[in-house]
């Protein structure tokens, strides 16, 4: 068969089923995603005959005899198109693996459809952006500067990647050919809790094409976490490569490999494994009981606190006396607040790529936010010295700490060690919902104390926290959950108790927040009662009991740690939230009386960087030929740090961005790097680059000094070279006369600093159908010095609006055989355009002493305190406290006001 | 994505290939529900442009949508301006889950043959009193009403091996006038109810619900009823087990959504 894609003609044969996708791919036109495989996300758009088709579920030879055009094939001689050029001006993306498709459904929109962009882009899912940064390209607003040499902090520099991306020519980590590469597919659990007794693997192995099929036989004995830290003991060691005991439906059970994909799935269905069902527990309240099924029995080695029991970890904390706190309060209010299970849906899927190189060394190619953390417990979990393995990250396509987490690499490269070939693995979006991570369900009862004149007495906080079915991340979010939410506030009697607890359910994990959004619904929640309760403004009674620099921030323990108060903003937050919600109070509506409407408010906190250690070394160089590089083992996500770290270093080098060459998650050519997560891209990461500059700008110098000889005291370095007195070298000069030079630069992630996040809604809520539309969304962030304010902005709205999603329209459901059953876009709803409000981001001014150049972080954070604020909304709007996460119409309905005089 | 177990497209089809129709085949239409999901039980596809029926013909008495009339070309037909329904036709496009470019693929038939509750080609067709066309696997045809042909979440009326050929809009309703309401959890998102009423110039009345119940249920007044009479006919025709319940919207809330808007149409054309 002929196919012409982008005016080249290929004569090659698609396979009967094959959908337009993995055959474009297949002839190598990688810009073409892969984000949900079922025609919901839109990034795998291409054009058909001049029309945009989702190409996942088009039948490849259909295409025969027409003419599909990729994202590769829009730019002619290199000049993009006027809709690429836009999207890297308005940095119309984050991540970028969902760019190709915008770019592709963006250039065929009519004229009614640019007017009706909701429904326009409704094929096209952006986890990052909320949209706003989309919407601007589509409507041409430049926000991307090119700051001069020395200038580049502080200004809206583009991603380095940019061009790159709107051309589907930036390589993630599954977009790139490798010769005689096997596909894996994973057999999966059906039961929740099940002994193997044995796997079958003769009918598979028959199958034509496998070569290996890998069971609990072939797995290491040892066992280790999914979950991965600076400190290995953060996480409980209760899961193996692969067990013979499974503990939740969809664990993996068995891997095969095969020279296709087609042909490994054939040899998963061959397989047969017989299953001695155990009993299984999904309560987490069911699950501490004394006569629940034990998951992990074996302490040694589980992770379980006490033998016997499903228990991970408790708190116990007390802080003065609560009792007293209580008895002297003059209102008392109290909730249980539920949040709920949600997924990360990161649009580049979970997987890895591993084989060996030339000398017979382990190399693994993965999408994950801690290469040198995966190397380590590769090492440990296939008992190689970790010196003997790479790891290296392309860019990857989102995370929000869904990548913090191995996933897949240990079994590829088992899977390589055992074969001498290179193996792939790559998640289905079902497979992201069945066998990734969820974030933490927890159910949190708070009760808080105050005086009549609104000064906190006592705070109550009781978690329970459902880990699901191994333990990873399951005590650092807990432990996390519990502290900053509370730490907060200033009060001296503190009360908060909580367990962690094992379920036969999809384990939960790392998720943005890390345990603060679930808990932080609880407490502001819990706050905004009490300050209606005590007829105070809620911004009134965050002034009063917020710590301020000086005060302790104490939650469960008064231990000494690390955290300071490097610069404090939310005094500016809470007046810079308040005013702008203040501005268009008063303007006219279009709203019938059947709307309520109210406003809303809730503040977080967050410690900038995870504690005990976040360890990040960076080299700058002044290359042989005079370029600027900066290697940093740290992953380039959609953090936008990589735009970061170009401008530290430029700022710090007196030159411009572009010069800036970034090296960057590989594990043989950059120094340790603890990884990107906790928030710590700029002010850890960041910071170590900028050191290591200013350390290459000192050797420039020094370099100079001995060129030019004693008497000559004028150097300075420029954009583009070294004035030494009146002579100027250019940099490749300057190179050739000094060689190259390199400085270093170490951070180790103490002491940290706190940042400070206050998100307003105004909602409106139609008394009889439940539906809840937001009017207004203010976002007041305290991030120190903003590095880059519009990516720190798309930060920001991204983290609202992910956690509008998580609050209004996304939950993973559980059957009552412990079976996920939300296991595609279609039934896992992410805000799609129509969704996402545009969030006005106002930034506090304030420089921190801890950070590089002031800044802070602000990743994470953003999504804290916006569950918190819409329900505090809602109840202003209709009277009703809702306690339970999700606030969607059909829940919410029934429980308001129907007639307009019972309204608030 | 791919469907692996497939091994072999059937083009070329003719009258006499349904007889050849077996146990792992599937007709494909646009193939955006085919391939959208795992289909391990598959193993032929019968390619159903191969047939090459006119997407759109319009009779005296019927606009006749070929089953494999992509959702776009119906989208682009141009009603006569006597048709005070016409409108339909674009806004059950536009209730469509799929955005435009699953348009550009989906077919008429293929979203009815999926049997969603939430499939705004039924909602049409069902409203409009269509009747679907249906070529059966021993041969001949058979006709019946479109409002029967979805019987259940992903149920419909074919047998296996019978091939839905068109749907047949008639005219008269499309000249009747009509009262569209759609409602969902989400902004465009997929209908948790959509309702449609049509009321004819002898003042027969028509409420068609779908997306809230499991099947379409076409409700027929030889006039326009008043609030209570038609509060009624619903909550007789429509027990509580028959609302639909998935995670697009529980069933108490679509019942109480499809009584208020069920009251909107009745007062919107009454009026």
């Amino acid at each position: 068969m002929s196919f012409e894609i982008n005016g080249q003609s290929f004569d090659a044969s698609p396979r009967p089923g094959q959908c337009l996708r993995t055959f474009l791919r297949q002839l190598g036109w990688f810009g073409v995603k892969k984000g949900c495989d079922a025609g919901d996300c839109g990034a795998c758009t291409v054009h058909v005959d001049g029309r945009p088709v989702h190409s996942c579920i088009y039948p490849a030879f259909r295409a025969q005899g027409r003419a599909v055009t990729t994202i590769e094939g829009l730019a002619k001689d290199g000049e993009l198109t006027p809709v690429q050029q836009s999207f890297v001006d308005a940095q119309g993306f984050q991540c970028g693996f969902c760019t190709a498709g915008a770019v592709m459904t963006v250039s065929c929109l009519t004229p009614a459809q640019l007017a009706d962009l909701p429904g326009a882009l409704k094929g096209n899912l952006c986890r990052c952006t909320a949209y706003r940064a989309i919407e601007d390209a589509v409507r041409g607003v430049t926000h991307a500067e090119a700051p001069a040499a020395g200038e580049a902090a502080g200004r809206n520099v583009a991603a380095p990647a940019s061009r790159r991306i709107v051309t589907g020519s930036e390589p993630f980590t599954f977009d790139l050919e490798m010769e005689g590469v096997l596909h894996m597919k994973l057999a999966r659990s059906p039961h929740a809790h099940a002994r193997i007794v044995a796997i079958d693997a003769s009918d598979a192995l028959q199958v034509a094409g496998v070569r290996l099929v890998l069971t609990h036989e072939d797995a290491p004995t040892t066992r280790s976490s999914t979950g991965l830290h600076e400190l290995d003991a953060d996480d409980p060691p209760d899961t193996r490569l692969l067990d013979d005991v499974v503990r939740f439906v969809g664990q993996r059970v068995a891997a095969v490999v095969a020279d296709s994909e087609a042909a490994a799935e054939e040899g998963c269905r061959r397989l047969k494994i017989d299953y001695q069902i155990l009993p299984a527990v999904f309560d987490a309240d069911a699950a501490s009981a004394p006569e629940a099924p034990i998951l992990h029995d074996h302490p040694e080695a589980s992770g379980s606190r006490a033998p016997k029991s499903n228990i991970l970890a408790e708190v116990r904390g007390r802080i003065g006396d609560a009792d007293a706190g209580f008895a002297e309060a003059d209102a008392v209010v109290e909730g249980v607040f539920h949040s709920h299970r949600i997924q990360h849906a990161h649009l580049e899927t979970h997987g890895s790529l591993a084989w060996l190189d030339a000398e017979g060394r382990l190399n693994v190619r993965t999408s994950s936010q801690v290469p040198f953390l995966a190397r380590r417990r590769l090492a440990f979990v296939l008992g190689l010295p970790a010196e003997d393995i790479r790891v290296v990250c392309a860019r990857v396509g989102g995370g929000f700490g869904g990548k913090q987490e191995m996933l897949t690499e240990d079994v590829t490269a088992l899977a390589a060690l055992k074969l001498g070939r290179p193996v792939k693995l790559e998640f289905s979006r079902e497979e992201q919902f069945v066998g990734a991570t969820t974030r933490h369900p927890m159910r949190v009862r708070a009760k808080l104390g105050a005086t009549a004149d609104g000064r906190l007495t006592a705070i109550e906080m009781e978690v329970l926290s459902n880990t699901g079915a191994y333990g990873n991340h399951g005590p650092g979010v807990f432990f996390h959950g519990c502290n900053e939410s509370v730490a907060l506030y200033r009060c001296a009697n503190k009360r908060i108790d909580g367990r962690v607890v094992y379920t036969n359910v999809v384990p939960a994990g790392a998720f943005r927040g890390y345990g603060l959004s679930q808990t932080n619904f609880a407490i502001e929640s819990a706050m905004d009662e009490l300050a209606l309760k005590l007829r105070i403004s809620p911004y009134e009674f965050r002034r009063i009991n917020a710590i301020r620099p000086g005060d302790a921030m104490v939650a469960f323990d008064d231990h000494p740690h690390d955290v300071e108060y490097g610069s404090y903003g939310l005094d500016q937050c809470l007046d810079l939230a308040e005013a702008a919600m203040a501005r268009d109070r008063e303007a006219p509506t279009d709203l019938s009386d059947e709307w309520l409407v109210g406003e809303g408010m809730a503040v977080g906190m967050l410690d900038t960087i995870p504690p005990r250690g976040h360890y990040a070394n960076a080299e700058a160089r002044l290359t042989a030929d005079g370029g600027y590089e900066i290697s940093i083992g740290t992953a380039e996500f959609g953090n936008g740090s990589t735009t970061v770290h170009a401008q530290l270093a430029a700022a710090a080098l007196n030159t411009t961005p572009d010069r800036i060459n970034i090296v960057q998650s590989d594990t043989d050519r950059a120094g340790y790097d603890t990884g990107a997560f906790g928030s710590t891209g700029t002010v850890v990461a960041g910071k170590a680059a900028h050191l290591a500059a200013i350390a290459l700008k000192e050797a420039m110098l020094a370099a100079a000094r001995g060129l030019a000889g004693p008497g000559e005291n004028a150097f300075e370095l420029v954009g583009d070279g070294m004035r030494i007195g009146d002579a100027f070298l250019s940099l490749p000069a300057f190179a050739a006369a000094v060689g190259p030079l390199s400085g270093a630069g170490a951070t180790n992630g103490s002491p940290r600093s706190v940042a400070f996040n206050v998100q307003a809604f105004r909602v409106s809520v139609h008394r009889a159908t439940g539906a809840i539309r937001i009017l207004r969304s203010v976002h007041a962030a305290d991030a120190g010095t903003v590095i880059n304010p519009m990516q720190c902005r798309g930060q920001v709205e991204g983290g609202v609006a992910q956690a509008i999603g998580a609050a209004l329209y996304e939950h993973v459901d559980v059957a009552d055989d412990g079976s996920v059953t939300t296991r595609a876009f279609r039934s896992y709803h992410i805000p799609s355009f129509a969704d996402a409000p545009r969030t006005e981001v106002l930034f506090a001014e304030t420089s921190d002493a801890l950070g590089p150049l002031g800044a802070k972080s602000m990743s994470e954070s953003p999504f804290n305190p916006v569950a918190a604020a819409l329900a505090n909304a809602v109840r202003a709007a209709t009277g009703v406290r809702f306690d339970t996460l999700l606030l969607a119409a059909d829940r919410i309905y029934d429980r308001l006001p129907k007639d307009i005089a019972s309204a608030p | 994505m791919d469907i692996n177990t497939i091994t072999e497209i059937v083009t070329g089809l003719d009258e006499a290939s349904l007889a050849g129709w077996r146990e792992g085949d599937a007709f494909l239409g646009g193939g955006t529900w085919l391939y959208s999901e795992p289909q391990p039980s598959l193993r032929r596809l019968f390619d159903l442009d191969a047939f090459g029926w006119t997407p759109l013909e319009l009779t005296p008495d019927a606009l006749v949508v070929a089953a494999t009339c992509k959702i776009q070309e119906l989208y682009d037909f141009v009603p006569p301006a006597d048709w005070r329904s016409g409108g339909l036709i674009r806004q059950c496009c536009d209730a469509l889950l799929g955005s435009f470019k699953i348009w550009n693929m989906a077919s008429v038939g293929g979203n009815m043959c999926l049997a969603l509750p939430a499939g705004p080609m039924t909602s049409l067709a069902a409203a409009l009193d269509a009747t679907c066309v249906i070529r059966m696997r021993e041969g001949g045809e058979r006709r019946m009403a479109a409002a029967e042909f979805v019987t259940g979440d992903r149920r419909n009326a074919l047998a296996p091996g019978d091939l839905l050929r068109a749907i047949e809009l008639p005219v008269a309703d499309l000249r009747a006038r009509s009262a569209f309401r759609q409602a969902s959890l989400t902004a465009r998102g997929r209908s948790a109810a959509l309702l449609i009423g049509l009321l004819d110039d002898a003042g027969r009345f028509a409420l068609t619900v779908t997306a809230s119940t499991k099947r379409p249920v076409r409700l027929a007044f030889d006039a326009a009823p008043d609030a209570a009479g038609l509060k009624d006919r619903i909550d007789a025709a429509i027990p509580d087990a028959l609302y639909h319940d998935d995670i697009h919207g529980r069933p108490d809330w679509r019942k109480m959504l499809t009584c208020r808007l069920a009251e909107e149409i009745r007062t919107e054309l009454a009026g």
